[in-house]
């Protein structure tokens, strides 16, 4: 066999498999917007449930995933970013942190449902929050913690040593350094962690099963200690739980949680790029 | 003449490794004091004890003491005692913002807030790096965008603009061209006037050019130190004499 032949099956190979790796991705967009497309109506999008789910729409459970995200976004966000900060500029290079830095790794590795299981202790029956969007918000804070801490981390460790160099030389204290010649630059990467870890947020169920997620309720929530709809666990709920739902209802649902997911990781790649093109080192 | 910083039995170590031992010297106001030798001869290292840059790297210590006009650096706020000296270092670092931006990143981590001073600083600053005719129109244009010789004139004015009294210049002309190294030097000779130097420099003709006394370091030692015209010419060691005659290093 000759290097040109060689070369072509190993290319033929790799872009076979490329393929593959997106194919699913297609063919899951694919059906699930054909068999869920009809249902998106404006009477589905801002209208509330009635007659047992079969008819009306989903109000209840997009607001709710929203104010989920919302809620666990202000708690994570500036914890995780300020815990990066203190992790990259001000903590040696000792026993302790390398610590704390295998923890926040070995959290991003745990399964959602035992976040849920631990929000429930913690936050549903120990701070008797009850079942409620703080309790939802702060189990899903958690969640996305590690997300937002690594990529903070990667994004301040990825500004260049000479930036704080430069600054300390020129008499800035190093909170000034870290304010003025690192976090500017460090942000589209922590802006970018965030919003990934928005998405993660908006779409897991276990995490929300125990702490906030309501079956069926026919007001939207008065207060951040009421109960929710949320649209990752009514698509479980009208998939599984309740019988003879329509399908296009099933559908549409899944439908708008994937464009809202999808959404939130577009914009984090846009804004990704947006600020790589404006990088000048 | 009088002592502008006096160094009293310095030596420094990195983690157990000594990089300068027992140096003891005197920078006079107002000189362009060189410092020559090879790799690994402690030269960057003093240079960076002077403004303390040295406390930022891990396992660094020192012993003995350096005295700014009679005051111990370790005594001076070091955010301040950075301001007093500033540095050059051998690349041009602009800090990814504008002209303007860059030379009033000092004052303005000092507090200096009027918009009126801040403009007069960028002004004279540039003007005392003779950079302000290259760049009056553009000061707003992104400080990355000069060509390195600029970028180097533009570290000079910033670290002006920090009204120091003592600039330290780490290789300052090593990433340059001959006819931006050139206007280096000039600026350098021009300012020599109103501040105090210390060059460390692994171009040997340079210190010549420029220096008024020099200094040889080897291995962590000060070999000789005197006038530059001595030490070109009848220098007492004869490693120094090797050196600067192109023998080794």
């Amino acid at each position: 066999m000759n290097v040109r032949t060689e070369q072509r099956i190993a290319f033929t190979v790799l872009f076979a498999c490329t393929l593959l790796v997106v194919m699913p991705v297609l063919v899951v967009l694919a059906i699930i917007f054909a068999k869920g497309y009809t249902a998106l109506t404006p009477e589905f999008l801002f209208g509330m449930p009635e007659n047992g789910m079969n008819a009306g729409g989903i109000l209840p459970a997009i607001l709710g995933t929203l104010y989920l995200v919302l809620g666990a976004i202000v708690f994570a966000v500036p914890l995780g970013v300020l815990s990066a900060i203190y992790l990259v500029e001000y903590s040696r290079d000792n026993a302790i942190s390398r610590l704390i830095k295998l923890a926040i790794v070995n959290l991003a590795g745990v399964p959602s449902v035992v976040y849920g299981l631990f929000g429930l202790g913690i936050f549903v029956i120990f701070l008797d929050f009850g079942v409620s969007i703080l309790s939802g918000s702060l189990t899903l804070g958690i969640m996305i913690l590690p997300v937002i801490i690594t990529a903070s981390r990667e994004a301040l460790e990825s500004v260049p040593r000479s930036f704080r160099i430069v600054s300390f030389s020129l008499g800035a204290s190093r909170w000034q350094t870290i304010r003025h010649a690192v976090l500017p630059h460090a942000l589209p990467g922590i802006l970018t962690g965030t919003i990934l870890g928005l998405g993660r947020a908006a779409g897991e169920t276990a995490p929300i099963l125990f702490t906030v997620a309501a079956f069926y309720l026919p007001a939207l929530p008065a207060s951040v200690f009421d109960q929710t709809m949320a649209l990752p666990y009514h698509l479980y709920v009208i998939s599984t739980q309740v019988p003879g739902i329509r399908e296009d209802f099933r559908f549409g649902t899944a439908l708008v949680l994937l464009l809202l997911v999808l959404l939130l990781n577009l914009a984090a790649i846009i804004l990704r790029t947006r600020f790589r093109k404006k990088k000048r080192w | 003449m009088s002592t502008h910083i006096a160094v009293r039995d310095l030596s420094i170590f990195y983690n157990d490794s000594c990089a300068l031992k027992n140096l003891t010297l005197d920078i006079q106001r107002n000189e362009i004091f060189s410092i020559i030798g090879p790799a690994n001869s402690g030269k960057s290292s003093f240079l960076q004890c002077l403004n303390r840059l040295n406390d930022l790297h891990r396992g660094f210590r020192k012993t003995g003491s350096i005295l700014l006009d009679d005051m111990d650096t370790g005594a001076i706020d070091v955010e301040e005692l950075r301001a007093r000296v500033g540095i050059v270092f051998a690349l041009p670092f602009p800090l990814p913002m504008s002209i303007a931006d860059n030379i009033t990143y000092g004052p303005r981590m000092h507090g200096v807030r009027s918009k009126a001073r801040l403009d007069e600083i960028v002004e004279q600053s540039l003007r005392d790096a003779y950079l302000w005719d290259e760049v009056k129109d553009r000061l707003d244009s992104q400080a990355m965008n000069l060509s390195g010789g600029q970028q180097q004139r533009l570290c000079i004015a910033r670290v002006l603009a920090g009204k120091p009294e003592v600039i330290l210049f780490d290789e300052p002309t090593s990433g340059l061209d001959p006819i931006s190294t050139a206007r280096v030097e000039e600026t350098m000779v021009l300012l020599k006037e109103r501040f105090t130097i210390v060059l460390v420099t692994n171009n040997v003709a340079q210190a010549a050019r420029v220096g008024t006394r020099t200094a040889f370091f080897l291995m962590g030692e000060m070999v000789e130190v005197d006038e530059t015209r001595i030490i070109f010419t009848a220098p007492s060691d004869p490693r120094t004499d090797e050196y600067v005659t192109g023998k080794f290093g």
